[in-house]
């Protein structure tokens, strides 16, 4: 049959986030299938060496829209390594509850984005509507709905009230029992079930080999965690399990990030119960020591990894970003071998990708040459200049004007 | 001129429109209601058609514009040509002859051709495989969508719509027989109608509107329209070809009797279209051969048992 590449982005309605796919079909069967980042990259890295500790604090929190905790106590974790601050346990507590009300409302997010992308409207709208529920919890404990602001270096800005805890551990209640209606209409619906099942295998080897994180990872088999492995805040002291299947699909990775809910419910519970007294955060120098340090943080995506070199000043020297979706892209093109052009945005959607979160450097591919290079800092600052030039505006007479007055 | 007033008027292109626009209002708020949604106010239909009219007409380049432009309004006519021969009130429809059931559904498998041919000639790659699914799902749908209609005609020994009232009518409890074929029909209209689980020619989030995405302006609304009273149209069909009650009200009162009996089976629609998730292309197409046909054969079988044993 003849065969036709069709562009999937990068504006296409089964995408949130600009980025491109092109695929080639055959009738519509999946031939080949090519993915393109890049399409958001904003500079944040570099953007983080221009600002103090306490402002990339926020600009991390910035890096994502779903997982904006994720990141900042990421961030925060590695600076206090390298700082050698001993955070108080009551901020460690309340770090964990927030990232585990973050990790409700990703994965009620994620159920509805992967109803719509398989034309289960209602789905979206049903578990969209619950969503509301922890977003209105996460309004009221930090002022915000998704860019929390609570971490600072040191500890967390704002305590949990009494009263606080006690409206949380209601709305636990409720979405505990909406959450077993999810599970059962995933486990039970035929016509769900025949879009999910099956589609976007992943085996256990695969996954290993490609360096799949998170619930993708889980979802085939591979028993892997950062929250129990290499535990950080508070999971050392509280009880929960890592939920792994055997599925290798789409319909493991929905009853993964199911089982996620059920165990978040259970860790808040605990967390608000056992949250010990004392003071929410200690005071940090602005200047961190020399030093360089690796965090790593279970997102609701996946292991996410934080780099950050000090070099004693009060701005860090180096941050570097791995974030879950970079790890997980690669998996989708092995899933959706042999598949059908319907399976396309589920098999995307349900490794709940962050495109933005990823795109941390842009190459330059010139139109006609087949070579790429790599643009860096210097090269960006001469090619913005001579763009401008070559438009009319020019500032060298200026420059030299400023650079003799301040002579 | 009385020619004319049935034409454009009532029962023809005004009413219909109307009714098409009211029971796709129906249609929504239904559907957001289910979905825990406020849902559209009741002249939202309307606003969408004028807004929509009032937009600039983009005819892709490479699109032949004559073909293109002519869809719409083929789509449109065949539609409201078929509800001609539907009976409204009583058993004689506007017009009727001796075989206008298969006329009928002749007229509506018009529609889904014009959908082929508006995507295929808009050129975009979107477009032609909306298109070149929809055929696909018309091959699979048809076959027990004509079957399933053919059972109670085959009972009634007759072709025509208002011979087949007037047989139901000495014999409503025949018309229990034909439950099954009422409900494989349902479904098939959903095909028909390309709503969920079988809106593959147009899913969104695989080929951004499949054979409508280049559409704009009023060739869209009138495409919107035309879909609208298709709806009525099928609806209508269903409603007179396996419910035939209430035919010898008096005029006013089985005239509202029929738009009852259309909006049930429209909510109805509304209904399965709520909770199910799309299917694939080929699962489609299996679940029709499959399990609809089958049930469809049996359902003629019955009927052929009926007439042979027990009408003898």
């Amino acid at each position: 049959m003849h065969k036709v590449v069709i562009p999937i982005g990068p504006q296409h309605p089964a995408l949130k986030e600009p980025e491109s796919f092109s695929v080639t079909l055959s009738g519509e069967k999946i031939m080949k299938f090519s993915a393109k980042l890049g399409y958001n990259h904003r500079g944040i890295e570099k953007a983080c060496e221009e600002r103090t500790y306490t402002q990339d604090v926020y600009l991390t929190e910035r890096i994502c829209g779903i997982c904006s905790h994720s990141h900042s106590t990421c961030f925060v974790q590695a600076v206090e390594e390298i700082a050698a601050v001993a955070v108080p346990k009551r901020a460690l507590y309340i770090r964990t509850l927030i990232g585990e009300l973050e990790r409700i409302h990703s994965h009620l997010l994620w159920l509805g984005v992967a109803g719509h992308e398989v034309g289960f409207d209602t789905l979206l709208m049903y578990s969209w509507r619950d969503r509301e529920v922890v977003m209105d919890i996460l309004a009221m404990l930090t002022g915000n709905r998704v860019n929390y602001g609570i971490n600072t270096i040191g500890g967390v800005r704002r305590d949990v009230s009494p009263e606080q805890a006690k409206q949380i551990l209601k709305a636990m209640d409720t979405l505990e029992e909406r959450t077993k209606y999810y599970i059962q209409i995933a486990t039970e619906e035929t016509t769900l079930i025949q879009r999910l099942s099956g589609v976007g295998v992943l085996s256990n080897k695969d996954a290993l080999k490609l360096g799949a994180v998170g619930p993708t990872a889980r979802a085939s088999g591979v028993d892997r965690d950062v929250r129990r492995d290499d535990p950080y805040a508070a999971y050392a002291e509280v009880k929960f399990k890592v939920i792994t299947d055997n599925h290798n699909d789409v319909y493991g990775r929905t009853l993964v990030r199911m089982g996620e809910l059920m165990e978040a419910y259970s860790i808040i519970r605990q967390i608000i119960n056992n949250m010990p007294d004392g003071p929410v955060a200690v005071k940090v120098p602005r200047k961190i020591p020399a030093g360089e340090a690796v965090s790593r943080y279970e997102a609701p995506r996946g292991e996410d990894l934080h780099y950050v070199k000090a070099n004693g000043t009060e701005k860090p020297e180096r941050v570097k970003v791995r974030a879950p979706t970079l790890a997980n892209i690669q998996t989708v093109a092995k899933m959706l071998e042999d598949r059908q052009l319907a399976d396309l945005p589920i098999v995307i959607a349900a490794i709940d990708p962050c495109f933005s979160c990823t795109d941390r450097l842009t190459g330059v591919r010139q139109q006609g040459k087949r070579s790429k290079n790599v643009m860096r800092w210097e090269d960006l600052h001469s090619y913005s200049i001579k763009y401008y030039q070559e438009h009319g505006i020019d500032f060298t007479d200026l420059n030299k004007k400023l650079a003799k007055l301040l002579k | 001129m009385i020619d004319l007033f049935y034409i454009l008027i009532f029962p023809g292109f005004l009413f219909l429109s109307i009714f098409g626009l009211g029971a796709e209002f129906l249609d929504r708020k239904f559907h957001a209601r289910l979905q825990n949604r406020i849902g559209p106010p009741w002249f939202q239909p309307l606003a969408d058609f004028i807004k929509l009219s009032a937009k600039e007409e983009i005819v892709p380049d490479e699109a032949n514009p004559s073909m293109f432009r002519m869809m719409p309004i083929l789509a449109i006519t065949a539609t409201v040509t078929a509800f001609f021969y539907i009976p409204l009130w009583s058993a004689k429809p506007l017009l009727s002859f001796s075989g206008d059931l298969i006329v009928i559904l002749y007229l509506l498998t018009i529609p889904t051709l014009t959908f082929f041919l508006g995507g295929w000639y808009s050129t975009s790659l979107y477009s032609r495989i909306g298109a070149v699914r929809a055929l696909t799902q018309l091959f699979a749908y048809e076959v027990p969508l004509l079957m399933s209609i053919m059972a109670p005609a085959l009972l009634a020994n007759t072709w025509s719509l208002s011979e087949m009232a007037v047989f139901y009518s000495i014999h409503p409890i025949l018309c229990l027989s034909n439950v099954l074929g009422f409900t494989i029909s349902l479904i098939s209209l959903l095909g028909k109608l390309e709503k969920v689980p079988f809106d593959i020619p147009e899913a969104e989030t695989e080929i951004v509107g499949g054979t409508f995405t280049e559409y704009s302006s009023k060739l869209l609304a009138i495409f919107r329209l035309g879909i609208d009273i298709e709806a009525i149209v099928g609806a209508s069909l269903l409603a007179a070809v396996f419910i035939p009650f209430g035919l010898n009200l008096p005029p006013i009162l089985g005239f509202l009797l029929f738009v009852v009996k259309v909006l049930a089976i429209i909510c109805t629609l509304t209904v399965l279209r709520t909770i199910f998730a799309r299917l694939r292309i080929d699962q489609m197409v299996s679940f029709c051969w499959k399990i609809l046909a089958p049930l469809a054969f049996l359902q003629i079988f019955i009927a052929l048992f009926l007439k042979g044993i027990i009408l003898r």
